[in-house]
């Protein structure tokens, strides 16, 4: 059967798609998330321009927030592409 | 669905005109209240008429929304937008502890606090990409139905519903103990009674109405309550700094905080030993402990039932996606609010009261203090007599209020940043009734989240699978009743250690159910014998490091080889263990949190509050080794799988069962 055979492969791209968008993704976060806080004593030693506040202490206070929510919106529409593009998204 | 009602899909028609009335209607009741406080109305039945005034809203609002279809019940009829789902995950996500407690936790520990900011919110980003839309597709009505649907059976189910209600119960009775405290504190009510009446808010909504009564109060309650959040923190920032952006200004808060620092240590009004500097790290926590925290508190949202559950009732896939997004846009607004919140207040404590005559210090302190929750020189701060009496009494005291002097409770940050900033009462009452919205939405969560998983897995699935629709729906109400009844009486003996114990739900979430989710989407060899064992082995670890650190310590000492914790900022131990186990009270089991040993050993110096960076890959590793053990799943539970991993087409549930 050809048409399950197409169905198979279809599947597999479209995971391994959504996979690597995932490590992606996951990557962003585990920056955000940890490695940037780990430097968080020489960022402090740069001073946000205008607002003032420390690097560090501002990154773990807002910037890291501001990525977060940015990446999650953009998540949305990236996987939707992916979806529409391999045939498996809902219909609107 | 056919049987929906006309007065249902005008509702929802019509979602962006009814709250932006309900929202006009609200800060009109606001205005009217702050007029009639001009006009000499006095505080107490201002307060009064707050509080009434939001209950009764919520009320109506759930006995509009009553239903009597399972899917309704349970999902909301998978028919709420992504952004109003949004607000409603919000507020369902932040408690009593995040509206009135997390403020006033970046104001003691400073930079060391915010693990706990970033930790409730970047947990959303492993929500959106690992989990929540598959279990949408998937078409659970509770995250134990998946477990039991993708492990084989009920044996799965069971430890879902173990791992569910051990980490939903501790968590809802901090709620309604939190509903209490606000209740007592603004309404000058019994504590006990103020639980009870909290609880009759909880109930109107969630049991009439289940999961879509609590959806619309839930965005009801997120209005109120971010409203009542940034009002006074806007204000205080314009009259400030001429500017109504805190989130913005408060960079020079803490520029500000740094120079005095500096001043007080100069001045003699702190020690080096004593004062904790705002902006630098891992003071109050080691790295490992601070960065434990937030991936603990990350992991930990995945996984946490009444989050994920929220997801369940939108109506596509792609809106589950989106609706992850606005709901951390929705929490973002508040998180970000906290540190401006603990800035602003520590500036005007330096300022104003640390090197302040203690003769001389401004009223509204002496209004928490009456309460015990300031004390200057070790006394309730209640009058000036009383505090200069009690620094009298200190030898050498120089008549001013030194840092050392100086204690307040965390949960005064917000409740009196209104006071600070001078503003009239009514401002005051606004943030009780948002104090008490954020209580109740996530109370209301998650008793739905334990009330489900009771009556939907328990009693349908695992007693009776042909009880009738009314039975069941019968059964979810009454066992909602018993669930809410025996959590608020828990909550009216005030237990010690109800805060704490929210934190572990966080990590008793994550061990318990993270790797066996990820495992079920993510990997299709996954089998239900693994998942059961890495369940078992990954929530059990996690559950015995707390409770062996929490209430058998000395056990700990003498079995498991556990250590004292160590000093953050000096590295040194916290106790000497050698001393206290030759105390005669070391091998007390269940001691209070004054025990020598309680909650202060551990294993590798890490705090039981992320026990789940134990547990999760533990859990992780018995998935990985039982599964490739035995013999792959069936080709037909593989094709589900698949199933699950593309939004397109009916949930696989229906499916199955069509």
């Amino acid at each position: 059967m050809p048409d399950t055979k197409d169905l198979k492969q279809r599947e597999e791209a479209h995971w391994a798609k959504t996979s690597r968008l995932m490590f992606m993704h996951l990557g962003v976060w585990f920056f955000f998330g940890f490695v940037i806080h780990m430097f968080v004593v020489p960022l402090n030693k740069i001073t946000v321009p205008i607002l003032n506040f420390p690097l560090g202490f501002y990154m773990a206070a807002q910037g890291s927030l501001i990525v977060f929510v940015v990446m999650l919106f953009m998540f949305a529409k990236q996987q939707d592409k992916i979806d529409r593009e391999f045939g498996f998204a809902e219909e609107d | 669905m056919a049987t929906k009602s006309a007065g249902g899909s005008d509702f929802l028609n019509n979602l962006g005109r009814v709250y932006g009335i309900y929202t006009g209607g609200f800060l009109a009741f606001v205005v009217l209240l702050a007029v009639l406080e001009q006009i000499g109305v006095p505080n107490k039945i201002l307060g009064y008429l707050f509080v009434f005034f939001t209950l009764a809203v919520y009320a109506i609002i759930g006995v509009l929304s009553r239903t009597a279809q399972v899917s309704e019940y349970y999902v909301a009829g998978r028919s709420v937008p992504a952004l109003y789902n949004g607000m409603a995950t919000g507020a369902d996500w932040m408690s009593a502890a995040s509206f009135v407690g997390m403020a006033g936790t970046l104001f003691l520990l400073g930079y060391d606090g915010i693990a706990w900011v970033l930790g409730w919110t970047g947990g959303f980003v492993l929500v959106s990409i690992l989990i929540g839309p598959y279990l949408r597709k998937f078409g659970a009505y509770t995250v134990p139905d998946f477990l039991a649907f993708r492990y084989g059976g009920n044996f799965a189910r069971g430890l879902g519903v173990l791992v569910l209600v051990a980490c939903s119960f501790t968590y809802v009775t901090a709620q309604i103990y939190g509903t209490g405290l606000i209740a007592s504190r603004f309404l000058g009510m019994p504590f006990e009674l103020a639980v009870f009446a909290g609880l009759v808010g909880i109930l109107v909504c969630s049991m009439l109405g289940g999961m879509r009564a609590v959806t619309w109060t839930q965005v009801a309650q997120y209005i109120v309550l971010i409203i009542a959040y940034l009002t006074p923190i806007v204000i205080l920032s314009t009259k400030k700094y001429g500017f109504p952006i805190p989130e913005l200004t408060y960079g020079q808060a803490i520029a500000d905080i740094t120079a005095r620092e500096q001043q007080m240590l100069a001045a003699g009004l702190a020690t080096v030993a004593n004062l904790k500097p705002h902006i630098s790290p891992f003071i109050n926590y080691t790295p490992l402990n601070f960065f434990a925290i937030i991936m603990c508190m990350m992991v930990g949202t995945a996984s946490l039932p009444h989050i994920l559950m929220r997801y369940f009732t939108t109506p596509s896939v792609r809106e589950a996606r989106q609706s992850v997004a606005w709901s951390l846009l929705f929490i973002f607004l508040l998180y970000f609010s906290a540190p401006a919140y603990a800035a602003f207040s520590k500036l005007e404590v330096y300022t104003n009261i640390i090197g302040a005559d203690v003769s001389a210090l401004k009223p509204w302190i002496f209004n928490w203090g009456e309460l015990g929750l300031i004390q200057i020189c070790g006394k309730n701060a209640g009058s000036i007599d009383a505090i200069v009496a009690a620094c009298k009494a200190i030898a050498g005291h120089p008549g001013v209020v030194r840092l050392q002097d100086f204690v307040i409770n965390t949960d005064v940050i917000v409740l009196s940043t209104p006071e600070i900033a001078g503003l009239p009462y009514v401002i005051s009452g606004l943030v009780a009734a948002g104090g008490l919205a954020a209580a109740l939405s996530t109370a209301d969560g998650l008793l739905l989240a334990i009330a489900n998983a009771l009556s939907h897995d328990v009693y349908y699935k695992m007693i009776d699978p042909n009880a009738p629709t009314v039975r069941r729906l019968m059964v979810a109400r009454v066992l909602l009743l018993i669930v809410a009844v025996v959590a608020a009486a828990t909550a009216a003996t005030k237990p010690g250690d109800i805060l704490a114990m929210v934190g572990w739900a966080f990590s008793l979430a994550m061990a318990g159910n993270f790797p066996a989710l990820i495992m079920g989407v993510w990997w299709k060899r996954a089998t239900a014998t693994g998942a059961v064992c890495g369940i078992i082995a990954g929530f059990g670890l996690c559950l015995f490091y707390l409770v062996t650190t929490r209430y058998f310590p000395g056990a700990g000492v003498q079995y498991f080889g556990m250590t004292s914790l160590l000093n953050p900022a000096t590295g040194a131990p916290l106790v000497d263990i050698a001393k206290a186990m030759a105390l005669p009270n070391a091998m007390e089991s269940f001691p209070t949190l004054a025990h020598p040993l309680a909650n202060k050993v551990g294993w590798f110096n890490l705090t039981n509050i992320a026990c789940g960076l134990l547990g999760a890959p533990l859990g992780f590793a018995v998935i990985y080794v039982v599964s490739l053990l035995g013999k792959a799943p069936s080709a037909e539970m593989q094709a589900y799988v698949d199933d699950i991993r593309k939004p397109r087409g009916r949930t696989v549930l229906d499916e199955k069962t069509a």
